[in-house]
């Protein structure tokens, strides 16, 4: 059921739907997260009305962070028109009145998303909110929480490094394929969403501030601008993001836009071959237009 | 000779604790459970000094709190009060004193263990030379290839098949679970090693083997250990010296030649007697 | 093949909106005249969907449950889930003094301890000594006879005055020196709605998170440690079930004043004793379970539980029932319906990149089989 119905039958919600002490309370949560990088900083996650894994997390930095001056994008799976982006985006419209939304990243101040990051360079004046379905890259070797926050503070990832030996023995891969653990201003490892491998570099460094967070384990954490994000890997097998190679070691390109220096899609057709297109659907517009203004030139 | 460690005054209680617990447990009271409160002493006022390339022997009966010993000063437990300092190379670390961080760094970088029970010493869901990378990883080593050969190389010393380098531990007989768990300890070549128990129930040719197998690796590198055992067997071939513990307590201290020779406690005059 | 795979997102969740409410409404399309369903008749028609809403949304507002039921179609998780989050919108601006449950008005009472307790066993309303037999005649029951049966009921009714408290079972016990001495009365309860959980948690965070938790939930981590994975082996000492008042200070006096009631169903086991550590007498154990309206099954799974957590706070989990992180992260509805859920959506993204992953493997590992 759509709980919008509720709320525009004019059951006054207050700006950002949250309560002034919940989103006080979660600003206060990112400042911890900004000044310890990495860490994950434990919250007491609101109940929001879209379901636990569906983007709560981000969902509630976005709500306590946002003013009206804040020009917002939301994106799932690279693109402004996913369901689960135009749901989100409503929900902020309808509780955030003034609050003007765009889909150009070149435009927006505030972008929260699920999965991906955007192809085009960030800048120090934007926000990037992850969400986040497990924040915690030890589970996969300690099912405890009690006994990963120890783990996390004396900076003990050997168990999750020989995971990454133990791949290479038996497949002679790391076989991570998103959700790659990184190492954010060498000490706290993160999970840093289920961004594919490709997007994971972009946290480096990053002009952005990008925060995460997990609505449903109730963690919120940072990478803070221009800091160090070093994917986990051995100085000899090194990080490798996706390999968008042809069979005879070409680079595919978008089908739509001709880009080959982004992350692609994979379409099935029904004649069973394969097309591929920018996952970005804003920078997929962006490079066509920016063909046909080339185009457009006289030589 | 360089003192590598020196512990003073060790204690260890479980239970609240009394007043009473001191006087009334030890070897004069027979008994380490105090009958006041309940708690059990398992070692008090243990002090001893160990030199760089040593072997030192603990040797005493099972609840003689010889365990409990090695594993205070291995960080699996904390004691409940006395010191131990760690002489490395220019630095002393006073281990009590230390966090948990500096601690966990010592025993992956400077100290070896080596279980009775290899459950705790491996872990069963990695594979041999998973385990050992664990420890190589721990120490800051990041290069697979230099890791997988510095795992089988000490494989290869600890006599463990080099084909079985990528199978789990627990398809290994017990001989060869504690072969992979010395390679284990000796990764970082640490100068201090604890070996717990580490023949209790193996076959009488497989502990000549392995007793052999620790020998040789002290004349190689030098290592002084921490030998615990019940077995005066292990004690006398391969310690220097050694002390003897009854309920918690040292009872004899010295060279192990003179010991076996010539014990002077009553204790030790029994338990030398029958194991001849 | 477009790229339209993703478009059109906004027409098709108003789409699968509206299809929602066509079924919800689908009804008034038939000849003989349909009522849509009342949110009074879901609130006394329904009460047991409604204590659990209320139970499990963590918010005694039976209306607007009600309400949640019937936009949800019936479906609990989903009710509790908008009244979870309807709670999220508002502050919160009091918290009332800890409740004296025996100052209950009670509708049921029982105990399976002892034969005859002070203030007599209540059986109350419970269908635990009917017969499970479908009741034909409820089939098409008439406006006439729906409203003869109360009145007949009420009628025959023999006008008793009841106390206004009823002594705990366990006060008894106590006095007795069967059970320890009440402590930690002066520690300010965990705020679950305010505070995060981390671990190791006290007893009153485990406590509140399970009084939330969902039925279904609680019941099968509960029946996990009554079938063997576990030892509680409970005695219901206790299991009443009334209307609590609720106090608050007065604003101006500061008076503790009564401010209305909730419905509670409230459940005490007792367990096998125990030695104490301290060297002092053995005694038995005991496992608390309360939660808002009538719901008997949560409130013994929530008592049992207790009792196993305190176990494993105290020697260290020995099954799931007694992990602490174990049970208490995995009985929240709105958490686990949420995150089952999020499976059905779009995950192009990471599938995108686990293909990679497998095909570079297989490509190493020879020809694919």
């Amino acid at each position: 059921m759509n709980a919008f119905s509720h709320a525009q039958s004019g059951n006054a919600y207050n700006f950002g739907f949250l309560d002034e002490y919940a989103k006080k309370e979660v600003r206060r949560a990112i400042l911890k997260a900004i000044a310890i990088p990495g860490y994950q900083v434990p919250y007491a996650s609101r109940e929001m009305p879209m379901g636990r894994g569906f983007g709560t997390g981000g969902l509630q930095l976005t709500l306590s962070l946002i003013g009206p001056e804040e020009i917002l994008k939301v994106i799932d799976q690279g693109s402004d028109d996913s369901v689960n982006a135009v749901n989100l985006r409503h929900f902020i419209e309808m509780t955030c009145p003034g609050v003007s939304t765009t889909t150009k990243t070149t435009e927006c101040t505030l972008i929260q998303s699920r999965h991906r990051i955007p192809e085009l360079p960030l800048t120090s004046n934007q926000i990037v909110v992850l969400q986040v379905p497990y924040p915690d890259p030890l589970v996969v070797v300690e099912p405890s929480e009690d006994k990963r926050k120890t783990m996390h503070g004396e900076a003990d990832y050997s168990r999750l490094l020989v995971k990454l030996y133990e791949d290479i023995v038996k497949f002679d891969e790391i076989t991570i394929s998103h959700r790659y653990p990184t190492r954010i201003n060498g000490h706290y490892v993160i999970d840093p969403s289920p961004i594919p491998r490709w997007d994971v570099p972009k946290l480096n460094a990053s002009a952005a501030l990008i925060l995460f967070g997990a609505g449903r384990e109730k963690k919120i954490y940072a990478v803070p601008p221009h800091t160090k994000a070093e994917p986990l890997a051995f100085s000899d097998v090194p990080f490798r993001v996706e390999d968008f190679r042809d069979e005879h070691g070409h680079r595919r390109a978008c089908t739509r836009c001709g880009c080959t220096d982004s992350f692609l899609d994979e379409f099935a057709a029904d004649s069973g071959s394969k097309t591929y297109q920018c996952s970005d659907s804003d920078w997929c517009d962006e490079q066509m237009l920016l063909a046909r203004q080339t185009e457009g030139e006289p030589a | 000779m360089n003192k590598i460690l020196e512990v003073r005054n060790l204690s260890k209680i479980y239970g609240p604790g009394c007043p009473l617990c001191l006087e009334s447990t030890g070897p004069e009271a027979d008994t380490n459970l105090c009958p006041h409160c309940g708690s059990v002493v398992a070692i008090h006022d243990v002090s001893f000094d160990l030199f760089e390339g040593e072997i030192l022997g603990v040797m005493g009966e099972s609840g003689s709190g010889k365990s409990t010993v090695v594993k205070n000063l291995y960080f699996d437990q904390a004691p409940s009060s006395g010191e131990a300092i760690f002489y490395d190379r220019d630095k002393q670390h006073d281990l009590f004193a230390l966090n948990a961080a500096q601690q966990r760094w010592l025993r992956n970088h400077r100290f070896g263990m080596v279980y009775q029970n290899p459950h705790l010493g491996l872990n069963f869901n990695i594979s041999a030379g998973g385990n050992i990378a664990e420890r190589l990883l721990m120490s800051d080593l990041m290069d697979y290839g230099a890791i997988r050969e510095r795992a089988k190389a000490l494989l290869a010393r600890t006599e463990v098949l080099l084909s079985r380098v990528d199978d789990l531990p627990k398809n290994f007989s017990g001989g060869m679970q504690q072969r992979v768990q010395i390679a284990k300890a000796l990764a970082t070549q640490p100068p201090l090693l604890f070996l717990d128990e580490v023949t209790t129930g193996l076959d009488l040719s497989v502990q000549a083997r392995i007793l052999d197998l620790i020998l040789e690796i002290q004349q190689e590198l030098k290592t002084a250990m921490v030998v615990v055992t019940h077995d005066l067997g292990v004690i006398r071939l391969l310690t220097g010296r050694a002390i003897v513990m009854k309920y918690g307590r040292v009872i004899e201290a010295g060279l192990t030649d003179q010991i076996l020779e010539d014990p002077q406690h009553a204790y030790t005059q029994r338990l030398v007697a029958s194991a001849l | 093949m477009s790229y339209v795979a993703i478009k059109g997102g906004g027409r098709a969740i108003a789409g699968a909106a509206a299809v929602t409410e066509f079924l919800r409404t689908e009804e008034g399309l038939s000849e003989t005249l349909a009522e849509p369903l009342g949110i009074d008749a879901i609130l006394h028609q329904l009460r047991h969907l409604v204590d659990r809403v209320v139970s499990e949304g963590g918010v005694y507002h039976p209306k607007f449950a009600a309400l949640a039921i019937k936009q949800s179609l019936g479906d609990t998780l989903e009710a509790a889930f908008a009244l979870r989050a309807w709670r999220s919108t508002r502050p919160r601006l009091l918290a009332t003094p800890p409740l004296d449950t025996s100052r209950m008005r009670l509708i049921r009472r029982i105990s399976s301890a002892f034969k005859e307790i002070p203030g007599g066993q209540m059986l109350g309303p419970t269908p635990d000594y009917a017969l499970r037999l479908l009741r034909m005649e409820l089939m098409d029951e008439s406006p006439d006879a729906f409203r003869a049966v109360a009145r007949a009921w009420l009628d025959s009714c023999p006008e008793a005055r009841l106390p206004d408290s009823f002594p705990k079972v366990l006060d008894a016990l106590r006095a007795e020196g069967l059970l320890p001495p009440v402590t930690g009365r002066t520690q300010a309860a965990f705020d679950i709605t305010r505070e995060p959980l981390v671990f190791p948690v006290p007893r009153s965070a485990a406590l509140a998170t399970m009084a939330r938790a969902e039925t279904g939930s609680l019941l099968a981590v509960a029946y996990s440690n009554m079938r063997g994975y576990g030892d509680v082996h409970p005695t219901v000492a206790e299991l009443r079930v009334g209307y609590l008042p609720v106090m608050l200070p007065h604003p101006i006096t500061g008076e503790p004043t009564e401010v209305g009631e909730v419905l509670v169903t409230e459940c005490e086991v007792v367990a096998m004793y125990e030695a104490d550590d301290a060297g002092g007498k053995p005694m038995f154990t005991i496992g608390y379970g309360a939660c808002f309206g009538h719901n008997e099954v949560k409130a013994i799974s929530m008592a049992i539980l207790d009792r196993a957590l305190q176990k494993g706070m105290k020697d260290g989990p020995g099954n799931p029932s007694e992990d602490p992180e174990f049970v208490l992260l995995h009985v929240d509805g709105v958490d686990s319906m949420g995150f089952a859920s999020h499976y059905k959506m779009p995950h192009y993204v990471t599938f995108q990149s686990d293909l990679d992953r497998l095909r570079t493997t297989q490509q190493k590992s020879g020809e694919p089989a």
